[in-house]
């Protein structure tokens, strides 16, 4: 058989451009294919749906907490006395793991909103607890201040700040 | 595989089938008429008990999801219909979550048995390789079988280890979210975790036919870490090893049985009977008892990204295992140094596992630090210096002069 063929052309010749080409065209095709196999795992129209919600702070005494569930996930809404917003304050953010002052948290200074999720693995922390009278993981030691900075333990990051605006004097609306 | 075949089709059926699928003569060769080392003691019969816990665990599982719903809103009642409603569907439960422990309980075994024994060592590295990830695949299934009933630890221990990933610079938020589905831990999550969960067993299944076969390739290991030099160290597989492991069988079902029938619920947590709520998280999370050592790691380190780096490598430092050990002498039989040692990382990784079930304070942590030094030091420091430094004892000439030391060899 091979014989029979005439002597090969230099290189790269004819054939060789359409191996590659159609190499080429296969690796396009494939990837096309594979996304679609792989982008069904993430959040569908229906999970992104429910991404906002309004709540009413009204009935919030100060001090109190409540917590309220925003994408499945828990978001603290607590009412800070003035202890602990100066508590908060009397802090230089240098020193912190993850610094960040408190005014830059805050929209307004007594309502601390942040989702209730512990950097670290993901467990709800208890509030007014731990070192610094803030939140408490209980899961892995991680403890956050009035603020919900991370002051102790192994996560790394403060408690997140979902967007979130005032859209009355005491209504909100996240997300 | 090995050797001639001594396959002798008997009757005209099986001489039909053999010229067109010789499946039983594959199987005579594999498992009847297979040479195996004469010497294998009590510790070879848990690859066979692991191969019943497999075909166990994907019996019952098949079973239960005949029965089984997988939608936040009524999966844990549907766990509770199988417990109260189904016929004998507790039994089925109670079979399936045991032999989960029975399986990692054996497959410990069969793996510090293999570390005793140098059963990793040339020629059976790629063996040892497709064990560890048979393991791997294992941890996996395990985890998301955890997750089904969907209780309290269900939830918070899926969202703690699906966390782990977002310890991945740059990807890792994108990650978590794609294996989640959305936001949280959720109904989409549940519903691919059950897919995923039906597919891994027959992955394993996949992966332990390759594991066989690259057993069959080199042959058993044995008690003295001696190649089998003839025919006058070995015996056929049947009836020889088919009884012994038939035996070790009974005994290790004794005790599966014990734990399904008195114990049922004693390796579980009590908080996986409360129905999952993704707003309060348990006090004391913990994974299920054969996960405990590589969480005592994770929780060692103050750092997010250190700590998941250390768990991971923790298990993938196993795949180099059979390079780390410069040792040309496989069996700790005749290695008196690496004997203790081996005893000493046992104990490491006892003690791993009981700081893991511990809460992450005070001493505790200061504890876990050191053994999970340890750990890491068993694997890249003493064993590759053992190696180099140890005086082994002398090693017989043969299996059969092991055995027999003064009588006369047969002519060799």
């Amino acid at each position: 058989m091979a014989d029979a063929h005439p002597p090969v052309a230099e290189e790269p010749n004819r054939r060789d451009f359409l191996y590659l080409a159609t190499g080429a065209f296969a690796a396009v095709g494939a990837a096309n294919i594979v996304w679609p196999l792989i982008d069904q795992m993430n959040p569908d129209a229906s999970v992104k749906a429910l991404s906002s919600i309004e709540v009413d702070l009204a009935a919030i005494e100060s001090g109190q907490s409540i917590t309220v569930t925003w994408r499945g996930k828990p978001v603290f809404i607590r009412r800070r006395t003035e202890a602990e917003v100066s508590d908060a304050r009397s802090v230089a953010a240098a020193e912190l793991p993850d610094p960040e002052v408190d005014a830059d948290r805050v929209i307004k200074d007594e309502w601390l909103i942040m989702v209730g999720i512990c950097t670290h693995l993901g467990c709800v922390p208890l509030g007014q607890s731990g070192d610094f009278n803030g939140w408490f993981c209980p899961c892995h030691g991680s403890h956050y201040d009035t603020s919900g900075r991370i002051r102790k333990g192994p996560a790394p990051k403060n408690l997140e700040i979902p967007p979130y605006d005032f859209v009355g004097d005491t209504r909100i609306k996240i997300g | 595989m090995s050797g001639e075949s001594t396959y002798n089709p008997g009757n005209g059926f099986t001489k039909w089938m053999d010229s067109r699928l010789p499946i039983m003569r594959l199987a005579h060769d594999s498992f009847v008429d297979y040479p195996t080392p004469k010497n294998l003691n009590y510790w070879w019969t848990f690859g066979g008990i692991l191969t019943f816990c497999l075909v166990t665990q994907i019996v019952t599982g098949i079973i239960l999801a005949m029965h089984y719903t997988p939608h936040t809103s009524m999966a844990f009642n549907s766990v509770e219909h199988i417990m109260r409603d189904v016929n004998y569907g507790w039994l089925m439960r109670y079979i399936h979550a045991n032999g989960a422990s029975m399986f990692f309980l054996a497959v410990y075994i069969h793996m510090f048995r293999g570390m005793y024994y140098g059963s990793y060592k040339a020629p059976r590295e790629v063996l040892w390789i497709l064990g560890v990830l048979i393991y791997i695949l294992m941890m996996a299934a395990g985890f998301m079988g955890y997750v089904l009933p969907w209780g309290q630890m269900s939830v918070w221990g899926a969202t703690v280890i699906t966390n782990l990933f977002g310890a991945i610079p740059v990807v890792g938020d994108s990650l978590v979210t794609l294996m989640w589905g959305g936001f949280s831990v959720d109904n989409p999550t549940l519903n691919r975790f059950f897919s995923l969960h039906y597919l891994i067993p027959f992955l394993i299944a996949g992966v332990v036919v390759l594991h066989i076969w690259a057993l069959h390739v080199p042959g058993n290991n044995n008690p003295v870490g001696i190649s089998v030099k003839g025919e006058q160290d070995t015996v056929p597989f049947h009836p020889y090893y088919t009884v012994k492991d038939g035996f070790a069988l009974a005994l290790f079902m004794i005790l599966f049985s014990y734990f399904i029938f008195f114990a049922p619920n004693v390796l579980g947590h009590a908080d996986n009977y409360i129905p999952a709520n993704p707003l309060v998280t348990p006090a004391h999370i913990v994974p299920e008892w054969y996960l405990l050592p590589f969480y005592a790691i994770l929780r060692a380190v103050p750092d997010k990204l250190g700590g998941v780096a250390l768990m991971f490598g923790a298990i993938f430092v196993m795949f180099l295992l059979p390079w780390l050990d410069t040792s040309k002498v496989r069996s700790a039989r005749y290695r008196p140094l690496f004997r203790q040692f081996f005893i000493l990382f046992i104990i490491d990784c006892l003690i791993l596992g009981y700081l893991g079930a511990k809460p992450a304070e005070g001493v505790y942590i200061v504890l876990a630090r050191v053994a999970t030094v340890y750990y890491f030091a068993h694997f890249l420091i003493i064993l590759p210096l053992l190696g180099l430094v140890e005086k082994t004892k002398e090693v017989p000439e043969s299996i059969s002069a092991s055995i027999h030391p003064t009588a006369p060899q047969a002519a060799e």
